[in-house]
């Protein structure tokens, strides 16, 4: 079996499951988003009292933080007296962060877990070697209610990563030239187990980044096999004595891709589509591409890896006038440290525009939106029309040293300038 | 559950994600009414206002990508939507729409087949969409079992209940 098939069989009291199976699951952590206080009225409307664990879920107000108006903030009231009412062990309100780099942060992430949150970016646990799912509000309100949901065990794809990323290619770059090969609709319903020596060697941040764009394929979940750093970031961390799961000898995917990162160049997914990569270098050798924006933020690219190298380009230069840069750290923790090490303050020298953590302009709900026309840079998840306010406005997915370089000079630069 | 249904249609592309469902400015909306009038708005602000009652949206691979929000299905049942049928579906889309009683049918090109106003029928227990216009028969894929469960009860709210003793 594969580890993901062994913390499936697990959780639901089998000896193995294989995939096509209907199964029903237990749920080790369930964590719920503040866009979805119909979690809360769809637990009513289906008869709930109590949560089934007050210390296995928790909200994470994320995506309004702090609230832009009072209807958010009137859903952040009620969900915090839901909260409240339930006692819940966790609760991390305005002043945490992306819930998908808190959970981690909190322990609440660990190896040889099933975690589900009202949030499509939870493949990002895989990174951790969990099993991580999203999942809508009512599914969420069955998990609250009964502490497990059902699931089709899933075929299981590898995307084996070879060889050493060149100076200038992130692992932003890496999963954008996989997105751009696999496509949008390429994994759905399935799993992806990233493997190979690229993987075996990441750090955290950087596996993160990887497995939290595997559902930008389509993915249900996504996997990579807990390293060292891994270990070390959960060993201190993590609420509860875990198992780590492996993948037997000989297992047999349903599909295999092999990429060798060393070949790989800085990427771009361009307007308006995720699978719409090109290498920089060819968007550049069809003429500029002028900016009014540049963002780095978000579960995707707002850690403190991310925040770094932005800083380190940007640090004694500005960015190009009439434009505007949102950093956005990815959680308080993040920031802290940014503020330590003193990333904040070269970015702020630079002209950039700091925002408290969330996840802000990423989906276009506040703090970044951009007009009809005009063009943004970002080390986010999505160009989908819209996603960042217009639907007449442009966006480029770019690594955030990308994001960085490009707005010294107010159009899409290559980051290998500056490094 | 109804097994045949008959509506007009209206056509979207390929990779319909769900920020194009249902924009991210207005996830605070928690009115099932309020949201359904936003239905497709990132396709166009046409769509909700003109959109068939019991009708049908037909669209290409990977109908409701993206976000999870749950916004999305139930700001097209709001709009008068019966089921989406479509090349394929992104998973997280599915399940939701399975929960909340909106029909997922997987009907292999049929936004290529059908045109904005055609009148459809959707047989499930022939798997078939009928399009009135051309008399042409598409077949769909049956529905799996887990998923017939959950839709011939209503969605999974009822079906909750019940479990939990409310009915």
């Amino acid at each position: 079996m594969h580890a993901l098939e062994k913390i499936l069989a697990k959780n639901s009291g089998r000896e193995s499951v294989k995939a096509g199976e209907i199964i029903t699951a237990k749920v080790d952590f369930a964590e719920i988003n503040d866009l979805y206080l119909q979690t809360v009225y769809s637990f009513y409307e289906m008869g709930g009292e109590k949560v089934w664990d007050n210390e296995r879920c928790a909200f994470v107000f994320d995506h309004y933080a702090p609230c832009p108006d009072v209807k958010s903030a009137s859903n952040h009231k009620e969900m915090r007296e839901f909260a409240k009412k339930n006692n819940l062990r966790f609760h991390f309100d305005v002043n945490c962060g992306v819930c998908h780099q808190v959970m981690p942060e909190a322990g609440v992430i660990y190896p040889g877990m099933i975690v589900v949150a009202t949030d499509s970016h939870t493949t990002t646990h895989g990174a951790f070697g969990a099993m991580g799912t999203g999942c809508g509000a009512t599914d969420m309100a069955t998990i609250l209610m009964t502490g497990e949901l059902w699931f089709r065990v899933p075929e299981i794809i590898e995307v084996r990563l070879e060889g050493k990323a060149q100076k200038g290619v992130f692992p932003k770059d890496v999963i954008l030239a996989v997105l751009g090969k696999i496509r949008a609709d390429g994994a759905v319903y399935k799993a992806i187990d990233f493997t190979g020596s690229y993987v075996e060697e990441l750090g955290v941040a950087g596996r993160m980044v990887i497995c939290n764009m595997a559902v930008e394929m389509g993915a249900k979940t996504a996997y990579m096999q807990p390293n060292k750093e891994v270990l070390d970031y959960v060993s201190k961390r993590a609420v509860r004595p875990y198992e780590v799961q492996y993948t037997d000898p000989g297992y047999e995917y349903t599909e295999s891709y092999v990429f060798n990162v060393s070949e790989l160049t800085p990427q771009l997914s361009c307007p308006s589509s995720v699978e719409n990569v090109h290498t920089l270098e060819s968007v550049l050798a069809e003429g500029d591409v002028r900016l009014d924006q540049g963002y780095i933020g978000s579960c995707t690219g707002g850690r403190v890896d991310d925040i770094e190298v932005a800083a380190k380009i940007l640090k004694g230069r500005h960015i190009a006038p009439y434009t505007r840069l949102v950093i956005v750290p990815a959680s308080a923790e993040v920031m802290q440290e940014c503020i330590n090490k003193g990333y904040i303050q070269d970015l702020i020298n630079a002209g950039a525009t700091i925002m408290a953590p969330g996840c802000a302009a990423c989906l276009g709900v506040h703090a970044g939106i951009i007009a009809p026309g005009e063009v943004c840079i970002t080390s986010t998840n999505r160009n989908f029309p819209g996603r960042m306010g217009s639907k007449e406005a442009k966006l480029y997915l770019a690594s955030p040293a990308a994001v960085a370089a490009s707005m010294i000079n107010g159009k899409i630069t290559d980051p290998r300038e500056y490094l | 559950m109804e097994t045949r249904l008959t509506g007009k249609v209206i056509v979207v592309g390929n990779n319909i994600d769900t920020d194009q469902i249902y924009p991210g400015a207005y996830l605070a909306l928690t009115d099932p009414k309020e949201i359904g009038t936003h239905c497709l708005e990132g396709v166009s602000s046409d769509i909700s206002p003109n959109f068939p009652q019991g009708g049908f949206v037909a669209a290409g691979r990977n109908f409701g990508c993206g976000s999870s929000r749950e916004h999305a299905p139930i700001a097209l049942l709001a709009m008068g939507a019966k089921a989406v049928l479509a090349d394929s579906f992104a998973r997280i889309f599915y399940r939701n729409a399975v929960n909340l009683g909106l029909l997922p049918i997987v009907c292999p090109g049929v936004s290529q087949k059908v045109k904005d106003g055609y009148t459809l029928t959707l047989d499930l227990d022939a798997g078939t969409v009928t399009v009135q216009e051309t008399g042409e028969v598409l077949p769909c894929d049956p529905l799996g079992e887990q998923q017939k469960m959950i839709l011939e009860a209503g969605g999974i709210k009822p079906l909750m209940r019940k479990r939990f003793g409310k009915e």
